[in-house]
């Protein structure tokens, strides 16, 4: 089945001159197609050369190579909050609380934001909004009639230690209560031992509880991983096993995404991509806090990995604070002056 | 395009730095620029002036001084009134001068940067994150060297007034390079910064001035690069340091070989970046994109020939051509732009013919679609596939931005293939094993090894290249030792202008040699009566060349007598020439074990050649004595031997004590700076202790690895008749040591000239030393002489040691990040 063109958001051309066309999934000429299961290839796990100090250089130095200014760079933070999964994972959370989130994912920028940047015709929206299961319906009802998805991190969330059958039944439920994705975690022991068919098995039964329509995020925990071969051995396993999405962490690790991290698990998906000619995206979550990050994150997607990858559908930030600063920086590329947060409603 | 528009297009759009600062620099000025000596503006005595140009606009930024030779006269006059009271600052105040330029440069860095970028072309993300930090660092590192200097260097003192001539594809950093250790250790200087790019090195003049550096301590002077060519020969000139192209090397080698000038150089590249099949291949492509498309490949030491492994070279190809697809080519003030602007349009010229010289020759040519600015100097990323060793575009370095790429089977092929240059700068070696990338790393023929990492500078990581990419290395202490001379050196006696005339059988009926101290000519002709009476005594001795291990009669089939003190006949030497120097130099060549061999086996050979000589010494002492003098000669002949014996012991000591060191540069990497030697190295022996002066050089030579091929002086050329049963003796492999006697000044010509030869080592007559020097352009081979003295063999302090193992050995930094 061939990924169907991604029909990007964009504006209704006003004046006809510039028509929109979907963004076809394409890598290096060749036309992907969506991503499914196949079985373990231990060649490619075992074939992974990952150079730590040259990822680490590469990742310090695309950020000076790339920039993006003014109108640019408004739109580039446009396109971040088009890709963002506003979400909200803490233990306190309530029903409200997640209401409220809705409320600005429906929402993202204020009015006179939208009106100054002369973009009402885009209707943005963020990407997703991500609740604990126990969220997902209030979620879903808050979102009803506005084409936002709901992501659900299931399976054990964060530790993801629980018994495989609980694992298992946390999903069904999460699919059964209207989420559309569902973010999971990986053992990361399977990891540390090299226990890469028990890997496969547990992020393939993660898809198939899925079903044919909620999308698989497997989380690789990156922070527990410790090493970035872990990181691309660990990426590799969850693409053969069928999962939509990588991304890199819960949140909850002590170090969550980097760039070095970023860029092993987008290479791994390029040299997926290239192998099988299936698309896999990307999602970076955790500690991905200001405007400034976002736009060397899309650095990293447009030149890694190329514009497909700049669409919701194959990229995500995992975020719950970044919002509030783009929209600062909005209002800055506006008036000129630097705006408060407090001017700003919350999530 | 509207915001929303931007927002599905998703394009970079322009990011322009702003260029305020440096306009308004320019404007201060009112574009034009005099010449800075004496610590002030002056006009060029010339009258005349040259532009400098953006090369991504074509338009002239400024007009600059042209200077002529009268400009030189005044910029050295200015130097050498400095150079005694600079020299007589302590090392805090010197350092105290070099802390406030390190700062100025700090504080000054983004206009620096910009100017750099619209004078040069680069793209200012490489001038603000590379170029002027490293700057900065440079004198910073060589404060700290100028504060050390009386504790780290106690015997060492300025050379004297420093020419030196700079490129213009690192413009501001290569003159930090130059002038930071210069002044560190007491030199002053006149500097020349390329026609191209003259801006920065007057941004810093102005920054001198502001510190307060006493007038003259700094002379920068733009000229064209025939008056360039006057400053290197200008007498008052005690040090040329150059880094350019080996073209122009090579000129500069030639026009300075007439005078003990200390020079170094640092040249062209054609450095090879090679891929192992299990290398980090998506990190090995943006290691090439650091090395090839670094500075738009106007790099020395980039890495311009790319080496495959064959496995993976298909897949390595097309990752690399997806990259380019992504490099951004346009205006260098751009912040996210990746390739800036060609210098100039004769150098954008250049590429081009080369690419379609290449692609007559065969090579399959790969660019990107990327749009090019339309006007200015540009030139897309370019790969070039199917091509072999043989084509131009494998062989010459092209200066662009230009990647010739070709596949090996096995790390031995990579080897052969990345040492088949002449050239010897930088390597970098891509592999996750580290077996195999430090084997490779050994074996590479280069001054500078990555691996995995390509590209990375340190100021205190020595820079320079082996074979035509130059010699003497910036940076480091090695680096401060080229501008450093020993105090001892210029208190010694004069050598002799003249080489020593030995009259010999295919010149004349009548023989001659010369005897006496200081190489003058004693003739002595075989007629004479002493000569007859001690012929019986010293019929039975059959001296003949030794080569390759084994005794060999000279090819020329002709012997000379060599005389005594006295005018008696000694004996007769064989008489090399230049096939007999062939068939050392290749014998030398072959014995490249010597230098694998561990240094304790080579230590344990050293001594045993010591343990041999005292069996004979008096035997030794006793023939020895009839050429040496004054009286008594026997006394002084047992000194020479008993100093031979110890000078051996010192070497046999030395060779598993003269090693490197580990940098730390930034980041978690370290920098390996091993003493390598230099390789086959031929030696002219000086006169003055015929025995104890050959031994001196050919001993620390050996010591750290390398063969040689030496020449004794013809005083007493018999003395390898009792070299070689030692050598024999002792286990010196085959090759090692080769002697060849003759007449030095012919010798001296054929080794200097031999491009089997690494160096050339001459101590002997002014005459040879510039002979030797003008010879020695054909492979850029390194040149060391007594610089116009006799050296005290005698003396222990001034005859062995460091500095000696220092010329034997040239430093090979190899650079290895590591993380996991």
């Amino acid at each position: 089945m061939a990924l169907q063109p991604i029909p990007s958001k964009a504006p209704a051309a006003s004046n006809g001159a510039h028509s929109v066309q979907p963004i076809p999934v394409v890598l290096n000429g060749r036309t992907l197609e969506a991503n499914r299961r196949m079985p373990l290839n231990l060649d490619w796990v075992d074939q992974v050369r990952v150079n730590t100090s040259a990822v680490e250089r590469r990742a310090a130095t695309l950020v000076t190579r790339r920039t993006v200014k003014k109108d640019t760079q408004a739109a580039w933070l446009l396109r971040a909050i088009a890709c963002m999964d506003l979400t909200t994972l803490s233990g306190d959370d309530s029903a409200e609380r997640v209401k409220r989130l809705c409320a600005k994912a429906r929402n993202p920028l204020q009015r006179h934001i939208v009106e100054g940047l002369g973009i009402e015709d885009l209707h943005l929206t963020v990407g997703a909004v991500c609740v604990y299961h126990a969220f997902v319906e209030t979620a879903v009802k808050a979102l009803e009639g506005s084409g936002i998805p709901v992501a659900a991190v299931s399976a054990g969330f964060p530790h993801g230690l629980s018994p495989l059958t609980a694992r298992l039944e946390e999903i069904h439920r999460s699919v059964e209560a209207g989420a559309s994705e569902i973010d999971i975690v990986i053992t990361r022991a399977h990891v540390f031992g090299g226990e890469w068919q028990a890997l496969h098995d547990e992020v393939a039964a993660f898809k198939e509880a899925c079903g044919p329509h909620a999308h698989l995020k497997a989380i690789l925990g990156t922070g527990d991983l410790m090493t970035l071969r872990n990181v691309a051995r660990a990426s590799w396993v969850a693409m053969m096993a069928g999962a939509d999405f990588i991304k890199t962490s819960t949140g909850k690790e002590s170090v969550n995404a980097t760039l070095p991290v970023s860029l092993v698990m987008v290479r791994s998906i390029r040299d997926y991509a290239e192998r099988t000619g299936r698309a896999v995206g990307f999602k970076p979550a955790g500690g991905i806090r200001t405007a400034k990050q976002a736009l060397d994150w899309l650095a990293l997607m447009k030149d890694e990995l190329g514009r497909p990858w700049l669409e919701p559908a194959l990229f995500r930030f995992g975020v719950s604070g970044m919002l509030g600063d783009i929209e600062r920086q909005l209002e800055h590329h506006l008036t000129g002056h630097y705006s408060a947060t407090y001017r700003h409603p919350i999530a | 395009m509207s915001i929303a528009e931007k927002f599905y297009t998703m394009e970079y759009g322009a990011a322009p730095e702003d260029a305020k600062e440096a306009v308004e620099w320019l404007e201060r000025h009112h574009r034009r620029f005099e010449e800075f000596i004496g610590g002030a503006w002056v006009t060029p005595l010339s009258g005349e002036y040259q532009t400098t140009s953006d090369p991504s606009t074509g338009e002239v930024l400024a007009e600059v001084a042209k200077g002529n030779t009268d400009d030189v006269e005044a910029a050295v006059a200015a130097a050498r009134k400095a150079q005694p009271a600079w020299a007589a600052l302590s090392g805090h105040e010197r350092a105290r001068y070099l802390y406030a330029l390190a700062r100025q440069v700090q504080k000054h860095a983004r206009w620096l940067a910009v100017l750099e970028t619209m004078d040069n072309g680069k793209p200012i993300r490489e001038s603000r994150d590379i170029d002027i930090p490293l700057v900065a660092r440079h004198f910073y590192h060589h404060a700290g060297w100028a504060q050390l200097l009386d504790q780290e260097f106690p015997n060492y003192t300025a050379c004297g007034v420093v020419g030196q001539v700079i490129p213009w594809n690192f413009p501001l950093l290569m003159f930090a390079w130059k002038v930071a250790p210069a002044l560190a250790a007491g030199n002053t200087v006149v500097i020349k910064p390329a026609k191209y790019t003259p801006l920065t090195a007057l941004a810093f003049a102005e920054l001198a001035m502001e510190v307060g550096l006493p007038p003259g301590v700094l002379n920068v002077l733009t000229c064209d690069a025939m008056t360039g060519q006057a400053l290197v020969e200008h007498p008052g000139i005690d040090k040329v340091a150059f880094t350019g192209s080996t073209e122009v090397g090579r000129t500069i080698r030639a026009a300075t070989a007439n005078s003990p000038k200390k020079l170094s150089l640092e040249l062209g590249g054609k450095s090879p970046f090679v891929v192992f099949d299990d290398a980090d291949l998506d990190s090995a492509v943006e290691g090439i994109v650091d090395a090839i498309w670094f500075n738009q490949g106007q790099v020395c030491c980039a890495g311009s020939r790319l080496l495959v492994q064959e496995r993976v070279a298909e897949t390595l190809y097309a990752k690399l051509r997806a990259r380019m697809e992504t490099l951004r080519v346009g205006p260098p003030l751009d912040k996210a732009i990746d390739i800036g602007a060609i210098v100039s349009p004769v150098q954008l010229e250049s590429i081009r013919k080369m690419v379609d010289a290449g692609v007559a020759e065969g090579a399959r040519c790969w660019q990107p679609k990327n749009p090019l600015p339309e006007k200015g100097s540009f030139y897309p990323p370019t790969l070039l596939t199917d091509v072999h060793p043989a084509a131009t575009v494998v062989q010459e370095e092209i200066f662009g931005p230009v990647l010739v790429a070709m596949t090996f089977r096995t790390p031995a092929e990579a080897a052969e293939l990345a040492n088949n240059t002449v050239y010897g700068l930088a390597a970098s070696i891509w592999s996750e094993n580290i077996n195999v990338a430090l084997d490779l790393a050994a074996q590479v023929k280069a001054g500078v090894v990555w691996v995995n990492s390509t590209n990375l500078f340190d100021a205190a990581c020595g820079f320079g290249g082996y074979r035509e990419s130059g010699y003497g290395r910036e940076g480091g202490r090695e680096g401060m030792l080229e501008y450093l001379t020993p105090k001892w050196l210029h208190a010694l006696p004069a050598a002799p202008e003249k080489a020593v005339k030995l009259e010999t059988p295919d010149e004349g009926e009548e023989f001659a040699a010369a005897g006496s101290c200081g190489g003058q000519e004693t003739p002595a002709t075989a007629g004479q009566e002493t000569g007859a009476t001690s012929a019986h005594s010293t019929i039975d001795r059959t001296v003949k060349q030794y080569i390759g291990g084994k005794q060999a009669r000279p090819d020329s089939g002709y012997s000379f007598p060599v005389y005594g003190r006295a005018g008696e006949l000694l004996g007769e030497a064989p008489l090399g020439n230049r096939k007999d120097i062939r068939n050392a130099v290749e014998a030398a060549r072959n014995a490249t074990g010597w230098a694998k061999t561990s240094a304790h086996n080579r230590a344990q050979v050293i001594y045993y050649i010591a343990e041999n000589m005292m069996q004979r010494r008096d035997e030794i002492a006793g023939r020895l004595a009839a050429a040496v003098g004054p009286d008594p000669s026997e006394a002084q002949a047992a000194i020479e031997v008993d100093l031979s014996i110890q000078r051996i012991f010192s070497y046999a000591a030395w060779a598993d004590k003269y090693e490197g060191v580990v940098h730390n540069p930034p980041g978690r990497n370290i920098a390996i700076a091993m003493n390598e030697p230099v390789g086959a190295i031929g030696i002219l022996a000086p006169s003055e202790a015929p025995l104890l002066g050959l031994l001196s050089l050919v001993l620390p030579a050996i010591a750290v690895g390398n063969t040689v091929v030496a020449v004794p002086s013809e005083r007493y050329p018999l003395v390898i008749g009792d070299l070689y049963q030692l050598l024999d003796t002792s286990d010196v492999p085959g090759g090692v040591v080769n002697l060849v006697a003759g007449r030095p000044v012919e010798l001296a010509k054929t080794l200097a000239e031999h491009d089997g030869i690494e160096a050339v080592w001459c101590f002997r007559s002014n005459e040879e030393a510039t002979l030797v020097r003008a010879a020695s352009i054909g492979n850029m081979k390194q040149v060391w002489t007594n610089d116009g003295h006799e050296y005290d063999w005698f003396n222990p302090a001034q005859a062995e040691g460091r500095w000696f193992l220092q010329h034997a050995t040239q430093v090979k930094n190899i650079w290895a990040p590591y993380g996991e």
